[in-house]
């Protein structure tokens, strides 16, 4: 069936940054298509009568109304595909006066029941032949609608805005809903994302997902002291970033012999700050596997020990790639606030207790000296333990979790 | 305990291990860092939490689910199949506990039986007295329901128990107070394994005369476990479970001794004489009534559980040499035969069972429904082990189907992992106690 064929729905997705890129906006466009298809397929299946239209600087999804619930499903992906600004849910009429204003006050009729006590019309006529300017759609559209519904207009601070674009189609909607902006993922290239099962490093890849980078998650999982309840925490974690990401993979790294080393061999405060050292190592034999061209980690500064910029710059000291650190000068209660908007943190506060804290130090060092952590590091064979922590790091796929099971509401409206 | 008169003639041996149980192996992205555990065969030592089904447990579930499927009220002859086998398990409980049929109500599991009986009874008798006595080493489905009591207006006190779990008949006698309305000590402890003088506490709380206080008994790790005939004649009140005796989840029973009044938890539809009204979870009962009809091979179980106890706390301590290692809990001969409580100072006890689980060795810390909680065990506090003790506590628990080979198997992990886990021991280790 060709939704575009009769009467339905058009969901007007705009997309602002991306517009401004110069003689890069038509790769962005295209990524965003892409990956907005990809999210509809996930929403709607494979073979869901939805088609996909790039015109006038903004994306419009026709859909089949008739469609179970479609609408939601489509809204809820489109609201989580980055680089979306905003979506608007429209009826798409044809160029038919009588057709416009029943599509209207079926709009109009839902938006009073909800609580708009009073409305107005706005009206942009792009294709201009159609009879009626601009100003007049408004003014007679509106005063049809307050007569069939008994609705009082409003101008200056209406409940409700009815809006009306008139193109090769009639489009009529009244809610608009916020995406989450930012950039198509993957026009940024790829990053490792440290996961750590906490409620910050979720958070950490999210925030760069929205810029284009698209993450690919590394656990380090220390068996018998992390459990598998604490391994399946973390691709519960995936699963609900791929909601906004799509399916992401996963690398878990077997990390015991590496900590056990440490702690036998290495002076006891450096115990953290070296394990981060070799996180770093790893994640970045890792990445070159999978062309990561940076690492991303959910530290913030002076949170913990391993987070001043001594530790920091410790743990820089290995890097051959930049680490990113998006949280850097967030607060707890900032992140928290992020993760629970992005449905992660339900996950992270799940109390599967993390014995790693057996090799956390007593007194960890705050002011690590790099000099001390080299010196450290000769008393152990670093690339025999990174390689072989690399050779049997396990990879997985983890798709979204289904819709509205972590705890994502629907997107509400924008106004 | 009184059994089935009749000889279970349709007992069938299980195969020794539970090879096709729900092992880790059959998790999504299985295969995935499972190290030592594959292709091992599964010794499961965690039956305190829950146990394997009978085969004839599974047939009588899949039976009602499919042929037996009316709802045990209505009036046809669908209805009246249903409600057989409803009334079948009930009467088969009753001569397990030597009561009468009408004295038992089906929940859906200890702690809603637990729940009912605590609340059921201190709620009916509010007007007589709002003092409750409990012991402190509850299973958190009684310690939760006294908390929420608590909330109401009832006054808890907790009575003492001794460096074995037990609880002194005295000291329960010297706490009773006038307004005390209701006491509830477990029969079996969950985590320890200590049996307690139920019939003892009866005879004090009998003392007081019409006015004495009820008794409620957590009898859920006692069935099938320890005779069963004196607790019940003395408690007034006692709940039990149907998936730690080979039935399945989400079914068990309270028994509600004739003449004691019990404010419902729920309202609905006049089931179970209004007690615990809803649909009956026909399937689940049908399921605890064939475990109850194979009780008898429990029964039969106790001694060689016991020596296989015993055998196994003694090959863990020849096989671990130089290595502290603590027994928790009553001594051996007079703890419940399915219960052992080991602890290794220094290690965490979630850090040994994930490191068992390895070897294909399944056990718990503590409790399986607080083993999520990272503080350690309250049972172990209130008997005084020290925080190292009782953070590094393992529970091992049989059942009637553990064998010679599952014993040696599990001493064997024990040994291939503890000494090794020491080395990186924090709690004694280069850095001193937490």
């Amino acid at each position: 069936m060709n939704a575009t064929a009769q009467p339905g729905g058009t969901m007007l997705v705009r997309y602002g940054e991306i517009s401004l890129k110069g003689a890069n906006r038509q790769t962005f466009e295209h990524a965003l298509r892409r990956r907005l298809s990809e999210a509809i397929e996930r929403a709607a299946g494979a073979d869901a009568p939805v088609r996909v239209r790039l015109a006038h600087g903004r994306i419009y999804v026709d859909y089949d109304e008739q469609e179970d619930d479609v609408r939601e499903r489509l809204l809820f992906a489109l609201t989580r595909t980055f680089g979306v600004v905003s979506v608007s849910p429209a009826r798409r009429v044809p160029l038919d006066w009588g057709a416009l204003v029943e599509a209207a006050e079926a709009l109009g009729r839902r938006a009073k029941s909800g609580g708009a006590r009073t409305f107005k019309v706005e009206a942009r006529r792009a294709n201009k032949s159609f009879p009626k300017t601009s100003p007049e759609i408004a003014r007679e559209l509106g005063a049809a609608l307050a007569a069939r519904l008994d609705w009082p207009v409003d101008v200056r601070r209406p409940d409700a805005v009815v809006q009306v674009e008139v193109r090769e189609w009639a489009y009529v909607y009244a809610e608009t809903y916020p995406g989450p902006g930012g950039l198509p993922l993957g026009t940024g290239g790829r990053g490792m994302l440290l996961l750590s099962g906490g409620i910050d490093s979720p958070v950490a890849g999210w925030l760069l997902a929205k810029r284009g980078l698209e993450p690919v998650a590394v656990y380090f999982h220390s068996p018998p002291y992390t459990g598998e309840k604490a391994l399946e925490k973390v691709r519960d974690l995936c699963r609900a970033l791929a909601v906004w990401c799509g399916p992401l993979e996963l690398y878990t790294v077997p990390f015991t012999e590496i900590s056990q080393q440490i702690y036998e061999r290495a002076p006891d405060p450096l115990g953290t700050v070296l394990m981060r050292r070799f996180m770093v190592r790893i994640a970045q034999r890792l990445g070159d596997q999978v062309g990561a061209g940076a690492l991303i980690t959910g530290e913030s500064l002076g949170q913990v020990a391993s987070q001043t910029i001594e530790s920091i710059a410790a743990i820089a000291d290995v890097a051959d790639r930049p680490i990113l650190r998006p949280l850097v000068g967030l607060d707890k209660a900032e992140i928290v606030e992020l993760a629970r908007r992005i449905g992660t943190y339900e996950i992270s506060v799940r109390p599967f207790p993390d014995c790693c804290s057996v090799f956390v130090p007593r007194n960890p060092a705050t002011r690590p000296r790099i000099d001390d952590c080299r010196r450290a590091e000769e008393r152990l064979d670093v690339e025999a333990l990174v390689a072989e922590a690399v050779a049997r790091t396990a990879r997985e796929r983890l798709g979204p979790a289904p819709a509205g099971r972590m705890g994502q509401e629907t997107a509400s409206p924008a106004r | 305990m009184r059994l089935p008169s009749e000889a279970p003639g349709t007992f069938v041996p299980l195969p020794p291990r539970a090879r096709a149980g729900p092992g880790p192996r059959g998790r999504r992205g299985g295969g995935i860092l499972r190290y030592g555990a594959i292709g091992l065969e599964t010794v499961y030592l965690d039956n305190a939490a829950s146990t394997r089904a009978l085969e004839s447990v599974a047939d009588a579930v899949r039976h009602a689910l499919l042929h037996a499927y009316g709802n045990p009220s209505s009036l046809h002859a669908m209805g009246l199949e249903a409600e057989r086998l409803v009334e079948a398990t009930r009467a088969d409980l009753a001569r397990v506990l030597g009561v009468a049929p009408n004295e038992l109500v089906f929940t859906s599991g200890g702690t809603e039986a637990n729940n009912l009986a605590l609340k059921g009874a201190a709620r009916a008798r509010a007007r007589r007295g709002r003092h409750l006595l409990v012991s402190p080493i509850e299973h958190d489905s009684v310690l939760n329901a006294v908390e929420a009591l608590r909330a109401e207006g009832f006054e808890v006190d907790f009575l003492p128990v001794d460096g074995q779990g037990y609880v002194d008949p005295e000291g329960l006698r010297a706490r009773i107070r006038p307004d005390t309305v209701l006491v509830s000590v477990g029969a079996v402890n969950n985590e320890i394994g200590t049996v307690q003088p139920i019939a003892a506490i009866g005879q004090v709380l009998a003392s007081f005369g019409e006015d004495r206080p009820l008794l409620h008994t957590d009898a859920v790790q006692a069935l099938g476990k320890v005779p069963l005939g004196e607790v019940v004649r003395h408690a007034d009140l006692a709940s039990f479970s149907a998936h730690k005796i080979h039935g399945p989840k989400g079914v068990g029973a309270l028994y509600v001794r004739r003449g004691v009044r019990l404010v419902p938890l729920a309202q609905g539809g006049g089931q179970e004489r209004d007690l615990r009204p809803g649909t009956e979870n026909v399937p689940g009962i049908a399921g605890f009534g064939a475990a109850l009809r194979e009780l008898d091979g429990l029964v039969e179980a106790w001694p060689r559980m016991r020596e296989l106890k015993a055998r196994l706390w003694n090959a863990l301590r020849a096989s671990l040499p130089g290595i502290e290692i603590v027994r928790n809990g009553p001594e051996l001969a007079e703890a419940a035969p399915h219960i052992l409580n080991v602890s290794f100072p220094g290690l965490r006890g979630e850090v040994v069972v994930h490191a068992l689980e390895e070897h294909g060795v399944f056990a718990s810390t503590g409790s399986a429904c607080t083993s999520r909680d990272p503080r350690p065990s309250h049972v172990l506090k209130a008997i005084g082990c020290s925080d190292a003790v009782a953070q590094g506590a393992v529970r091992l628990s049989l059942s009637r189907f553990t064998t010679d080979e599952d014993v040696e198997r599990a001493v064997q992990a024990f040994a291939a992992t503890v000494p090794n886990l020491l080395k990186f021991a924090r709690v004694r280790g280069r850095s001193g106690g937490r």
